[in-house]
């Protein structure tokens, strides 16, 4: 089995705070990583540095076994960041902004081609803002925003996605969006790392909750049962903490 | 013979105008979206260190105002890429240092006074010389070569840094091109606007394309398209009114400016009022 992330010992500080307290984590592919935890655990912090976004400043960790640093297959990855920068008040359409995400497969100098423009408009209607796509960025509403992150990081056709809160402040419509996309990744193989809050719809896809208190992993393992759903048969998984009640997990992350 | 030289003159000062009104608002969108609009400023005051230099050392002051703003702008970029508030005060103790760097410089130059920087601190498009105008082609062609060539890369850079690396670009490398390019654009720029308004050249353009725009390559067409029916234009008013081009240019830009804002508002009126039910 491939290992898209591991990470060993690691820690980071920032501002001489430390923020990660030696993490040991390892994603597996095919995998659905939530990482939970209250404000200013880590989460965030902990995504960024499996990524090399944040420098480690005790421990080691690898992307497909390399370090990021030397990691040279970034087509592989597709991050989505906590929220879209709208740079310095230059428009930006909805279109051009998901094309960004083929960056990693373009070459200098060549143009962009049919297999690029195919892959925007895939990643447009999967988040169903193909309607918008010449709008400019600035003017869609926060969900809708994601939503474009998260076409750019399609539009690249990684195998790992790195979300960084997905779901934060986004509209309930948003999220149904989100789930969807999200389970015809998982149902294609695909290995997601999410941190998230709360999980709303996002739920019944994850199969592995890591959660993070101040800089620490206080669980890893088992998912909170999605309230109502029947239990998934022949969905088993060996985690050292087993399985980890609801309520238990929600006084966690609060 | 007079009048074939004049004849050059106006058609050596109409080519670097048209040039760097290509030149600076492409750079100058990248620029803008980086939230690094008063970048030019900055290279432009540690610029005219490099042009007393020329002076003093008897080099054409283009050629040592490239070498000096390209090492300033490498100095602003290593302190933006590091610091965090601290940059902001660094970067004010770089641009005061070139200012008085000049002033001293052109002071120890035989023959220099601060007269002699005025035609470099508000241009003198009029006394564009053929190797001046050889520099300015020559580094424009690179700027607009580094826009077509690097564009998809600088616009993800500028829009997020953290993608761009999780992206697997080479950020650094590309955070100094884009250092490099300005540098470049001042110095072009210089002869034409003066080195204190090169920056309005770089950012007043762009600001009025974005007001009627939806998209980030639209925006720099447009503002290309504004850059050269400045400097053309301001050219042609100052030639005609006797007045300083420089000036001309920059208030020529700035009044699109204006109109733009009003046209824009009533664009964007009218837009949410169709879609509006």
């Amino acid at each position: 089995m491939t290992i898209a992330f591991q990470m060993t010992g690691g820690r980071v500080t920032l501002d001489r705070r430390p923020v990660l307290r030696g993490i040991d984590l390892t994603v597996t592919e095919g995998e659905v990583v939530a990482i939970l935890g209250p404000n200013g655990s880590g989460k965030s912090t902990l995504v960024r540095a499996l990524l090399g976004l944040v420098p480690l400043s005790g421990g080691t960790t690898l992307v497909y076994g390399v370090p990021p640093a030397r990691f040279r297959d970034w087509k592989r990855i597709g991050y989505v960041p906590q929220r879209l920068s709208v740079g310095g008040g230059v428009p930006a359409t909805v279109r051009e902004v998901v094309l960004s995400g083929r960056i990693a497969r373009q070459r200098r100098l060549r143009p962009t081609s049919g297999e690029d423009r195919a892959a925007v408009a895939d990643a447009l209607e999967a988040v169903g803002l193909t309607a918008r796509a010449g709008d400019p960025v600035h003017t869609l509403s926060g969900g809708q925003q994601q939503r474009v992150l998260i076409a750019r990081a399609l539009a690249g056709r990684p195998d790992t996605f790195v979300m960084d809160e997905p779901t934060a402040g986004v509209d309930a419509e948003s999220q149904r969006a989100l789930a969807d996309t999200l389970g015809t990744l998982v149902a294609t193989g695909r290995t997601v790392v999410l941190v998230a809050h709360e999980l709303g719809p996002l739920e019944p896809l994850i199969t592995r909750a890591v959660v993070l208190r101040d800089g620490m992993i206080v669980h890893d393992g088992e998912p909170p049962a999605a309230a109502g759903a029947p239990a998934e048969p022949g969905r088993e998984h060996v985690h050292p903490h087993g399985p980890v009640a609801r309520d238990e997990l929600l006084r966690w992350t609060s | 013979m007079i009048e074939l030289l004049a004849f050059d003159f106006m058609r050596r000062a109409l080519l670097a105008a048209v040039l760097v009104g290509l030149a600076a608002p492409a750079v100058g969108t990248f620029i803008v979206q980086r939230r690094l609009s008063l970048l030019g400023d900055g290279i432009g005051h540690v610029a005219l260190t490099g042009v007393a230099l020329g002076f003093l050392t008897g080099t054409a002051p283009v050629l040592t105002a490239v070498v000096v703003s390209v090492l300033g702008a490498i100095t602003i970029e290593l302190v933006r890429a590091r610091g965090r508030t601290s940059g902001d005060v660094a970067l004010a103790l770089l641009f005061y240092g070139g200012i008085a760097g000049g002033v001293l410089l052109i002071g120890l130059a035989p023959g220099g006074s601060n007269s002699t920087l005025t035609s470099y601190l508000f241009g003198s498009i009029s006394s564009v010389t053929a190797l001046d105008l050889w520099v300015i082609a020559i580094m424009a062609v690179g700027v607009l070569a580094v826009v077509a060539v690097f564009g998809r890369e600088l616009f993800v850079l500028c829009q997020d840094e953290e993608v761009a690396k999780a992206s697997g670009l080479p950020v650094r490398f590309l955070s100094m091109l884009i250092a490099v390019t300005a540098a470049l654009t001042v110095v072009i720029a210089m002869r034409v606007v003066g080195l204190l308004l090169v920056s309005a050249l770089m950012v007043v353009p762009v600001a009025t394309s974005q007001q009627l725009t939806k998209g980030f390559r639209a925006t720099m067409t447009l503002a290309m398209a504004l850059g050269v029916a400045a400097t053309v234009g301001g050219l042609g008013f100052a030639y005609y009114a006797d007045v300083a081009p420089g000036s001309a240019i920059v208030l020529i830009a700035l009044a699109g400016f204006g109109v733009a804002l009003g046209v824009g508002r009533f664009v964007r009126r009218s837009r949410t009022q169709e879609s509006a039910p």
